[in-house]
């Protein structure tokens, strides 16, 4: 048995209303690859921000132990002189600095008080040996390098640091097949050097192929440690213990079964993101009958909200082919405007970001997609707008003195209610909803799912995007599991099972 | 009691609007104090309102490239251009004024789209499409006027539209009583407005202001309205400028807050992203905002031009910064999506008002500068301050 080089132990942190972690216990040999590995919002990435100081002593209870001290990180800096480098999905490169620049960045080489380009350059270029990254030449600009290099870079960017513990997150979920293998293969090679690292990762077969020890957390508790030496670790086993959630009873019974004619069809479905320079979405179909809920599963970053904006009017302006069917009519939708007028409805991901105007009122945000309902040669009547906002409040219960209330002072349930009711005004017939519970409380979730179903009762076709697999379980008739931009599967809601899920996801 | 809690609740909800009529109110008191009631003379109340119309009317296009989050640079010197052409228009080609005014206008909607088409288009930040457009006009109004230098109009009807007033119908000494009539009609209007709005609310069983309330509010925005058609009475009457001025703030005051197309202007500058989800061509809605600007600055041109009666080789220097601090004093949020036209008007009489008032009071031009500077930071430090505690 190896010493640990880190423990981190009885670790909980809260956030207003829900405990993100709950007496995680998490400890790493010297020397070890160690995956963490969890659903969506287990807890994974807080444990890292708690152990790299995004949030800081205090602001969490338990004790994190390195080389056999107990620490207090109050910032980034802190964890970083202590030797842990972590390196996020997003990359933290400058894109249009170069590799030394970039590598050397906050620890410049310095002579004197000038920066010593020269030493920078010539330890760069040790740097990108060590990665492997022979025929990169220091000088090159992030952003002329592809995004497998770039993950590279960032590694050289830690070793450079003198790291001693090495925190990776997600980082082969960008990357192709050939990228992925050269990093799994450098983190070999940092480990015969006497690097630790902790890779979080959803791709289960990596996992497998590199991880000593797989550390499964599950709505912020630690599940179990399985040590690959003494041949614990499966795929299966893994899955069993990720998902091995009782389902709650929170879903309420739907009896309506009989569904109508197809209303949405995509066929052949394709995207490709020009900003991005790559393929997001090959080859998908898939349909919607009336009064139907179907389930988008998979994991982020597989392509469920590309897809929701592909066929929401492309406001993305990715390059599209394939053809979509809406009432058994080919459409192209040129914008949004063309979607809403027919008959599709988006209720965002992101409400805050994309979803609602946080500094407008609940009325203005309600009727901003559907005016055109309100005026009267050309006048809008601001009487008939309160009117129909008063409405959704009543009818979709939200919390608020008045409609006239900002909605950036609503809790998310109510900011979610009013996205709801924003989309429920333009009177759709199929709703695509993309996460639409996420970060809200278990009683506004029972309201959306029940509202849910009074909406498929009364006709609508919903298509539900969901990383919840209780959720896309209890609320489904029919899901599809999306991985890596493709349809990787469709189960029906009688022989789906979390498991079955995961396993389509994860591949 | 009950009206005092009420009227404490309607300051808390708009307690950045009213604190700036108070703050009007202040300057003008204090200016009023400190000149012996000079600055308070109709005399010079009619000046000040005469001398900022051709500010105004910018500030109310900037109002809505401020909400959409954008700026425009090149409103001054379009200006200025734009003048100089209605000066070469009316001296050099004889076309009638109000053809010239028609052309004039169209050309300031013309180069508005092409500044929008830069904007939307080209992808070029409307920071730097209009500092270029300010450095074209800028040429441009010194190549139309490199011949003659200052173009002076001997045209007495385009002339009054910048220093007119508009005629009297009964002659009595001191007063000038269309002014006074149009003052009454206002006011009736606004009251038969007010009632109209208040019984549609009732019959649609929604919240409206007590009776004690609302009859005090038709009674203080009646005085106001009365004591300055009263005071404009005393001097010339009503100015064609004011005429002007108030037809373009009905109008846009109107298209902000009664049209869908209003509507789509607050919600882009809110959350653009959000915008385009919720089906709204926020290219559309920028392009119409820079036009409607550059026909303003048009406008404006007008306005100046004919206040001069001649077209300078420097017409329009800094008119944008004026406009934008007047926005900003009234109430336009720096972060896009909130602030009102009327606002931005009361911006730019704040802003005069300081000015008229030094003046009078033959207070230094550095530290003239100096002032509007701190009154034009202070109002967003009060604009800030209350948005946070709201929120």
């Amino acid at each position: 048995m190896n010493e640990n080089i880190l423990e981190m132990k009885n670790i909980t942190k809260t956030f207003p209303g829900v405990k993100a972690l709950d007496d995680v216990n998490f400890q790493v040999e010297k020397g070890e690859i160690h995956c963490l590995v969890g659903e969506n919002g287990a807890g994974k990435s807080t444990l890292m921000k708690v152990l790299s100081g995004v949030y800081p002593y205090g602001e969490y209870s338990g004790d994190i132990v390195l080389n056999g001290e107990i620490q207090k990180f109050y910032s980034i800096s802190d964890s970083e002189r202590a030797g842990i480098a972590i390196i996020y999905q997003e990359l933290a490169l400058i894109p249009e600095l170069s590799v030394y620049e970039n590598i050397f960045l906050g620890h410049e080489i310095k002579k004197g008080k000038l920066i010593d380009w020269n030493e920078t350059i010539k330890q760069a270029g040790a740097m990108l040996k060590k990665v492997g990254l022979h025929n990169v030449n220091p000088a090159t600009k992030i952003k002329d390098l592809g995004v497998g290099k770039q993950q590279l870079i960032e590694i050289a960017k830690a070793l450079s640091k003198n790291v001693k513990l090495l925190i990776l997150d997600e980082p082969t979920a960008a990357l192709n097949e050939g990228d992925s293998e050269n990093l799994l293969k450098l983190l070999r090679e940092l480990k015969a050097q006497g690097v630790t690292s902790v890779m979080i990762s959803h791709k289960l077969k990596e996992v497998i192929a590199i991880a000593d020890t797989v550390t499964v957390l599950r709505d912020g508790q630690t599940i179990c440690s399985m040590s690959a030496e003494r041949g614990e670790i499966s795929e299966s086993i893994i899955i069993k213990h990720m998902v091995g959630r009782e389902i709650d009873n929170i879903f309420p019974k739907r009896n309506h079964k009989d569904f109508g004619d197809i209303v949405l069809e995509v066929k052949n479905w394709c995207a490709y993101d020009p900003k991005i320079g790559r393929d997001i979405l090959h080859n998908l179909d898939f349909n919607v009958r009336k009064g139907e809920i179907i389930g988008i599963a998979g994991l982020m970053g597989a392509g469920r909200t590309e897809l929701a904006h592909s066929i929401f009017g492309n406001p993305g302006e990715y390059r599209i082919k394939g053809d979509l069917f809406v009432m058994g009519q080919k459409k192209h939708f040129k914008s949004p405007n063309d979607a809403i007028k027919a008959g599709v409805a988006y209720v965002t991901e992101d409400r805050k970001g994309n979803g609602l105007i946080l500094i407008d009122d609940i009325k203005q945000n309600i009727t901003i997609a559907n005016l055109k309902q309100l005026t009267q040669q050309g006048i809008l009547n601001r009487n008939e707008e309160v009117k129909a906002a008063n409405y959704y409040k009543e009818s979709l219960n939200i919390k608020a003195p008045s409609v006239e209330q900002k909605v950036g002072n609503l809790s998310g349930g109510n900011q979610q209610k009013v996205s709801l009711g924003k989309w429920l005004f333009v009177k759709p017939n199929v709703l695509i909803l993309d996460e639409p519970t996420r970060g809200i409380d278990v009683g506004a979730k029972f309201e959306i799912y029940t509202l849910m179903n009074k909406l498929v009762e009364q006709g609508l076709s919903i298509i539900m995007i969901s990383s919840e697999l209780p959720e896309v379980l209890g609320m489904s008739d029919r899901i599809y599991v999306v991985s890596e931009g493709k349809i990787a599967g469709e189960l029906t809601a009688e022989e789906a099972t979390q498991e079955k899920i995961m396993e389509m996801a994860t591949n | 009691m009950g009206v005092i809690n009420e009227a404490k609740k309607l300051m808390k909800q708009n307690i950045r609007e009213y604190g700036m009529y108070i703050a009007l109110v202040v300057i003008m008191l204090t200016f009023s104090v400190a000149t012996d009631g000079l600055f308070m003379s109709s005399r010079n109340i009619s000046n000040l309102i005469n001398q900022t119309g051709y500010i105004a009317v910018l500030a109310v296009g900037m109002t809505l490239i401020l909400i959409i989050r954008h700026i425009d640079l090149s409103v001054g010197f379009v200006a200025g251009f734009l003048g100089a052409v209605a000066a070469i228009l009316l001296t050099k080609t004889g076309v009638p004024v109000w053809a010239t005014i028609v052309i004039v206008l169209a050309c300031g909607a013309l180069i508005g789209s092409f500044i929008g088409f830069l904007v939307t288009k080209m992808g070029i930040p409307s920071f730097v499409a209009t500092l270029a457009g300010m450095l074209v006009f800028r040429g441009a109004l010194l190549r139309v006027t490199s011949g003659t230098g200052t173009i002076i109009i001997p045209n007495k009807s385009f002339n009054a539209i910048g220093n007119g007033f508009i005629p009297d119908i009964a002659h009595i000494e001191g007063i000038h009583t269309l002014t006074l009539l149009l003052g009454v009609i206002a006011i009736g209007f606004y009251i038969w407005g007010e009632f109209n709005n208040r019984k549609n609310k009732l019959t649609y069983n929604f919240e409206v202001l007590s009776n004690t309330m609302f009859t005090l509010k038709l009674l203080f925005v009646s005085l106001v309205i009365g004591y300055i058609t009263w005071t404009l009475s005393g001097y010339n009457g009503l100015s064609w400028t004011v005429i002007v001025v108030i037809i373009v703030v009905l109008i846009y005051n109107f298209i902000t807050n009664k049209t869908v197309l209003g509507r789509h202007i607050y919600a882009v500058g809110g959350n653009p992203d959000a915008a385009k989800l919720s089906g709204i061509n926020v290219n559309r809605i920028t392009l119409i905002v820079f036009s409607s600007m550059s026909m303003l600055a048009a406008l404006s041109g007008i306005l100046f031009t004919a206040r001069l009666q001649s077209a300078t080789t420097t017409a329009g220097t800094l008119f944008e910064l004026d406009a934008i601090a007047a926005a900003y004093v009234g109430g336009v949020s720096a972060a896009g999506g909130v602030g009102k036209v009327t606002g931005s008007i009361i911006g730019a009489f704040v802003m005069a008002s300081l000015v008229n008032g030094m003046n009078l009071m033959g207070v230094d031009i550095s530290y003239q500068y100096i002032i509007r500077g701190a009154v034009l930071v202070a109002a967003v430090i009060f604009d800030v301050k209350t948005r946070n505690k709201r929120s």
